[in-house]
């Protein structure tokens, strides 16, 4: 399988079952075009000849053409076999081991966002706070249940994290107590809204945490249009100065002005670009809401083609930043076509509700964030462990092979059949299909592969010189 | 002449099952840490 298409100046040509990217001229696209329709090559020779006639195209450019072609075949980096599906089958075999847990620390909020999955907190049910007893039995249940598995990922999440920064801070402790004797390597991270970043905060997850997700949506009018506290009143200009002392202070680790798109802010470029040239961030993430298709915040089909060509804008515009020398980061930008991911990460996707899962503040196990306080979805607890092995054994089977409307995908392979979360709550079903994030998703791979391109081409023309 | 160009992508030092070492996504962002 194969998909064509031409971006920024770019005749681009992506080989589904072999990842490989090729770049052509208009002759050889047209040509890879009809091999593909199943067309005879004398009939592409006559068209191809017709057609490029007035740019002087001869029978010997055809032949190259059909010569270059062949040989990429001969490699199988074009046209080539799907080789991985049986892969997928065995996924049910897959051991039982958990890598990661997502810690609800804090069923609360200090903020009001009413665009929140999670209800301010509360995912639907009461306000708590997570015990330290709580959480290091979390922390011991990972470390059993983890296998040979080194690196383990923690991420404090909410509600906001820093509502129970002690018992955080208190965690981490215990982890690194243990990490040396149990040979793992605890990989914290922090998703917050910025408004409990003080500087004892900032000192500690500078330390320790390996990322830091922080939330803001860019433009003050855009951000607190949702981000407000109780009273209603915006959060920029609180959370602003702290994101920025924090990131100035970072010297170590990763971290994500990690923004939400609206269909009030559907021109989300500009605040991308606001976070960059006025407030100085440069590792940047905006995600489309996903919300209920009533909430006059949700995106419509008519916001699509905006969404679309604000994506091109952005990947054009980031190109234009590395060539001046003050690059930025988008997130779903960053593609690695030298050393990506391994094909079993690629079919089975995130890992949530096996080797990913959440924890409540009392200990309850969720496939992920976005299943907790739906019962029919409860996986355990921390101390008897997973007891919903039903569950489970359908969560390893979720994976893109198990989707029938990703078969003939060609970003089926980027984004392993999307997120189970979204796919229910669009569809009423974990192995469906949320088609409108398809298509925003299949956007942003096309900008990721034509900013590779064009990278490798600037790169080749400086090698030139 | 060279109709096409190919960038230079990586094939599956993956161990059976994917040796689960690289960060929880939560994929097509993501580098292998094998």
């Amino acid at each position: 399988m194969i998909h064509q298409y031409k971006l920024n100046g770019y005749n681009i040509i992506l080989d589904v079952y072999s990842a490989s990217v090729h770049v052509t001229d208009d002759v050889a696209y047209d040509a890879i075009a009809m091999l593909d329709e199943k067309k005879d090559r004398d009939e592409i020779r006559k068209t191809l000849l017709e057609r490029y006639r007035d740019r002087g195209v001869t029978d010997q450019d055809i032949d190259d053409t059909f010569s270059d072609i062949d040989e990429l075949i001969g490699e199988g980096k074009l046209f080539a076999e799907d080789v991985f599906a049986d892969k997928a089958f065995d996924l049910k075999a897959k051991s039982n081991v958990v890598k990661a847990l997502c810690l609800l620390v804090a069923h609360t909020c200090n903020l009001n966002c009413s665009y929140c999955f999670a209800s301010q907190g509360k995912f639907h049910g009461n306000q708590g706070l997570m015990s330290f007893e709580t959480g290091k039995r979390a922390l011991d249940f990972l470390v059993e249940n983890s296998g040979l598995r080194r690196n383990l990922e923690v991420d404090f999440f909410g509600g906001e994290p820093l509502m129970n920064f002690q018992v955080c801070k208190d965690l981490v402790a215990y982890a690194r107590s243990i990490e040396k004797e149990k040979n793992k390597n605890f990989r914290f991270t922090l998703t917050t809204n910025g408004v409990g970043l003080t500087d004892e905060v900032i000192e500690w997850a500078n330390k320790e945490c390996y990322n830091v997700v922080l939330s803001l949506d860019g433009r003050k009018e855009v951000n607190d249009r949702f981000r407000v506290d109780k009273a209603g009143h915006g959060s920029y200009d609180r959370i602003v100065p702290n994101f920025q002392k924090l990131v100035k202070a970072r010297t170590n680790g990763t971290y994500y002005m990690r923004g939400t798109f609206t269909h009030y802010n559907t021109d989300f470029t500009k605040d991308i670009f606001h976070m960059a040239d006025d407030l100085g961030f440069t590792e940047l993430s905006m995600e489309p809401v996903v919300t209920d298709p009533k909430n006059p915040s949700a995106l419509t089909e008519e916001d699509l083609p905006i969404i679309k060509e604000q994506y091109e804008i952005l990947a054009k515009d980031m190109l234009r930043r590395e060539e001046e020398g003050h690059p930025i980061t988008f997130y779903h930008y960053m593609i690695n076509l030298e050393h990506g991911p391994c094909i079993y990460k690629r079919i089975s996707g995130c890992g949530s509700g096996t080797e990913y899962m959440a924890v409540t503040a009392w200990g309850d196990l969720y496939p992920c964030h976005q299943f907790v306080g739906d019962e029919n979805y409860k996986l355990g607890n921390i101390w008897d462990g997973v007891t919903n092995t039903a569950l489970r054994d359908e969560f390893k089977l979720c994976n893109v092979y198990s989707r029938p409307d990703c078969a003939n995908c060609w970003a089926k392979l980027y984004c392993a059949g999307g997120c189970a979360a979204n796919a229910l709550h669009a569809t009423g079903d974990i192995h469906g299909t949320y088609e409108y994030g398809c298509e925003v998703f299949k956007k942003r791979i096309e900008c990721a592969i034509m900013i590779k391109v064009a990278e490798a081409k600037r790169q080749a023309q400086k090698a030139k010189e | 002449m060279k109709h096409i160009v190919t960038l230079d992508t990586r094939n599956v030092s993956a161990k059976d099952g994917g040796c689960g070492e690289c960060q929880t996504s939560c994929i097509a962002n993501q580098s292998c840490e094998h």
